[in-house]
């Protein structure tokens, strides 16, 4: 399956960016083989609609689903309609996490977990 | 004549400056730029005479004919357009964000397949007004809404060539205050002697000077802090058109909604001298 981890890093011993539409890097993850690809988030100094851009992003990559920490509002809208499962509150290193995501530990969030622009400033 | 006034940094007199001066001087009008919190009718009392609604264009996508092409999102310069496209297994989806789309019209005019209109979203009011001669405009924000610098664009549109026009502008270097400035004959930058105050000034006049607008700096509350704002301005070769003092009888009337120059003749006096410092300048 193919996911996305937003990453503070660029392999899979780095630590998860809690935000996603201003997230540094996107990793897709092809959870079977360990296959990854590293994308630096273009939108991370957007003045607006980085969630809008990020949500695009994963929606031309087509992956199945996201783990992150917070998710904002455009972004949710967005991943929702092109039926992208959003996994928010997810903490850790991405190996650790890509371990749990298979094992089912985490649960898909149906809301965005914070409001607008919460990503500028944390 | 335009004369715009603006600051980098919010709180340092614009608004006491653009209203006293406009009262020093005859056959003005007055444009309150600073929509997401108008403030100089309150000094000005104004009787509003017009009152109309300001809109934005935004798109209204028709997805009978939409193909999920994607060319509206790549056009977009404001990330306002989501595109899913069709796969086998899905019938595509498209996402207009209002609130971030400024209304420019790119995705209408590039649609492929001219899936896509405009409809009018509202963002604020405008209102017209006169007090004693002083013609009045200004834009109000609807709250909560991001867009300011359409609506400020809109009361720009009410400029009376004929007359000494002063613009209040919105604090700050961004996309509103350089709405608000674009075009001015001249613009005057306020700022307190304060190392916020010269930390922001210095970014004003970075804007400024990238406008390619003259300018000078009005010193408000000039004896406290210290003469960092002096110096910069000598070694800058920025004239400094005015200072004002720490007064607390300013205070005071301000605090009543009294513009000085309506009780202290000599400010009268000296924001003529301003004008006239102002006109031989440009």
């Amino acid at each position: 399956m193919k996911i996305c981890i937003t990453s503070t890093g660029t392999n899979l011993e780095a630590t998860l960016d809690s935000r996603f539409g201003r997230c540094q890097f996107f990793i897709i993850v092809e959870t079977e083989t360990l296959d990854f690809e590293v994308i630096p988030n273009a939108n991370l100094e957007a003045s607006g609609g980085a969630g809008v851009q990020s949500g695009q992003l994963m929606v031309s990559k087509q992956v199945k689903a996201i783990l992150t920490g917070n998710i904002g509002p455009n972004a949710e809208q967005v991943l929702s309609a092109a039926g992208i499962k959003i996994f928010t509150g997810v903490t850790g290193i991405l190996k650790d996490i890509i371990e749990n995501f298979k094992q089912g530990q985490y649960k898909s969030a149906s809301s965005p977990s914070v409001g607008s622009k919460f990503g500028m400033t944390t | 004549m335009i004369i715009s006034v603006a600051s980098g940094k919010g709180g340092t007199g614009k608004t006491t400056i653009a209203v006293n001066l406009a009262l020093s001087l005859d056959n003005v009008q007055l444009l309150d730029c600073d929509v997401e919190e108008p403030n100089a009718a309150i000094f000005i009392k104004p009787l509003i005479t017009e009152e109309k609604k300001a809109f934005v264009l935004v798109p209204l996508v028709d997805e009978s004919k939409c193909t999920y092409c994607g060319k509206c999102r790549e056009v977009c310069a404001y990330n306002a357009i989501a595109v899913c496209p069709k796969t086998y297994d899905f019938k595509g989806s498209i996402l207009i964000f209002p609130n971030l789309c400024h209304g420019c019209g790119a995705c209408q005019m590039l649609c492929p397949t001219g899936a896509i209109t405009e409809i009018k979203r509202e963002i604020g009011t405008i209102q017209l007004g006169e007090k004693e001669g002083l013609q009045f405009v200004q834009g109000c924000l609807t709250l909560g809404e991001a867009m300011s610098p359409p609506l400020i664009r809109q009361v720009k549109q009410h400029i009376d060539a004929a007359k000494t026009v002063i613009i209040d502008a919105p604090p700050g270097t961004s996309c509103p205050v350089i709405t608000a400035v674009k075009g001015s004959d001249f613009c005057i930058l306020v700022t307190e002697p304060t190392p916020f105050g010269l930390n922001d000034l210095i970014l004003a006049v970075e804007v400024l000077r990238e406008l390619r607008i003259p300018f000078g700096v009005v010193i408000n509350r000039a004896d406290i802090g210290n003469a960092s704002v002096d110096d910069y301005c000598k070694t800058e070769q920025i004239e400094i058109l005015m200072k004002i003092p720490f007064d607390p009888k300013i205070a005071k009337l301000y605090s009543h909604g009294i513009p000085m120059v309506t009780e202290l003749s000599r400010y009268d006096d000296q924001f003529k001298q301003l004008f006239l410092k102002i006109k031989g300048l440009i």
